[in-house]
């Protein structure tokens, strides 16, 4: 069994990380999953949450909202809308980050008055940034 | 025949204007660079994103429930014509062929009798169009303020694009931007944005089967929209580069023209001082000579 993979994370701007690693947690739609080599191929959407990679040079962390992950045996591929170190976040990052979910909430109560499915995802979206937030704690 | 002071200025004056094409021409080159740089780096996101979206699109696709965004209306009535310029002119025909790329698309789109509506980013092509499709324009996106484009940008757009969409405002959307080929060519170009056509990978890729996570369909919805802003990004990016890139060459040439006036002036200007001297010559030889 290969220990090690291609673990890419791209950002519409630029590519943030290209490297081998050992293991990556992912903050999925559905729950956290930790991706290592040799894993079953999966596609998920992301939540706003922060990324865990490890690999031999060490470990990073990366905050990500939007986008998906793309994941095989010899490759794991993270395109985000939004990606930063998690060094570099500021409360200002997730203040923004709140702000935008927090309009595309009141967007989505205003729009679809009838139909609770794109409202609860607005919230539970927003939630999410909260907590993301909140488990930061910058 | 102009006097030896009118050709005098006119060299400086073209000699001026020289310095600034070059100027411009070098300034151009810098911000083409940063501009393909930028390019450069958003394409490896694109690919990824649209190798997948096409993966996810063929398997969901064929069934009924797929996605407004990607299986269409059902009609193809009314058209949305995204037109993309430059804010900026003196790049050569950079924003004249995009804007009869558009002119020529919608003319014939009103030909077939469907209904063109037209929303400019940019401020010339805005201009370019007005004349002939004022009561078409829908909305505008002024991008005069915009540096360096951010996604964020792209997303706004886009934004504007799926709320008229959901709002039923039209069944078709295209965007008509430059692609960058080289620094003298650059192929003004029209994609079908909405419903999305996404090239289905080849090979090898395809054969992997993926497991989704929610499921495919949720995916689908959740990325659909994302796709949108990546498209218009990719375009946005590629137009940058272009009007760099145009305006580059179209400074070179401007250049290179005024040097050329310069030299046929100067030929001028030395052929009439040599005359004003030789009559001057003449003038006193003739003089002495009836002493």
């Amino acid at each position: 069994m290969a220990d090690t993979m291609q673990f890419d994370l791209v950002s519409p701007e630029r590519r943030l990380a290209s490297l081998r690693v050992s293991a990556v947690r992912i903050p999925g739609a559905d729950g956290d999953m930790t991706a290592m080599p040799d894993h079953a191929p999966v596609i998920t959407t992301l939540r706003p949450g922060v990324l865990h990679v490890e690999g031999p040079e060490g470990t990073a962390e990366y905050v990500v909202s939007g986008g998906f992950a793309e994941i095989n045996a010899t490759s794991l591929s993270v395109l985000a809308e939004k990606a930063i170190p998690l060094n570099e976040v500021t409360r200002a990052h997730i203040d923004e980050m709140i702000e935008d979910a927090r309009a595309a909430h009141e967007a989505a109560k205003e729009t679809f008055k009838n139909e609770p499915g794109p409202v609860d995802d607005a919230a539970k979206l927003l939630a999410d940034m909260v907590a993301m937030g909140d488990h930061i704690n910058v | 025949m102009p006097s030896l002071k009118d050709l005098k200025n006119r060299i400086e004056s073209v000699k001026s204007t020289r310095k600034i094409t070059k100027a411009m021409q070098m300034v151009a080159a810098a911000k083409l660079r940063r501009a393909q740089e930028s390019a450069e780096q958003s394409r490896p996101y694109t690919e990824r994103f649209n190798a997948v979206m096409g993966q996810l699109a063929a398997s969901v696709g064929g069934s009924d429930s797929a996605p407004k965004l990607l299986s269409g209306t059902g009609s193809d009535q009314v058209h949305l014509l995204i037109v993309m310029t430059a804010e900026r002119g003196l790049c050569g025909g950079f924003n004249s062929n995009i804007a009869k790329l558009a002119r020529i698309k919608a003319g014939e789109l009103i030909r077939a009798g469907k209904t063109v509506k037209i929303l400019t980013v940019g401020k010339k092509g805005r201009d370019a169009l007005k004349r002939d499709f004022r009561d078409k324009f829908v909305g505008h996106v002024d991008m005069t303020e915009i540096k360096r484009v951010a996604y964020s940008d792209a997303q706004s757009i886009a934004k504007d694009v799926l709320a008229r969409f959901d709002a039923g405002e039209f069944d078709v959307a295209t965007i008509f931007y430059s692609k960058f080929v080289n620094v003298v060519t650059q192929n003004p170009t029209a994609q079908q944005i909405i419903p999305a056509a996404f090239e289905a990978p080849e090979g090898a890729e395809a054969s992997t089967i993926y497991d989704y996570e929610p499921d495919e369909e949720a995916i689908l919805a959740d990325l659909l929209p994302r796709g949108v802003a990546t498209q218009i990004f990719a375009a946005l990016l590629e137009n940058g580069a272009s009007e760099q890139g145009a305006r580059m060459s179209a400074m070179d040439n401007a250049t290179r023209n005024a040097g050329e006036m310069i030299e046929k002036l100067t030929i001028e200007f030395n052929r009439s001082r040599q005359a004003v001297i030789t009559n001057e010559l003449i003038e006193i030889i003739s003089g002495a000579e009836a002493l």
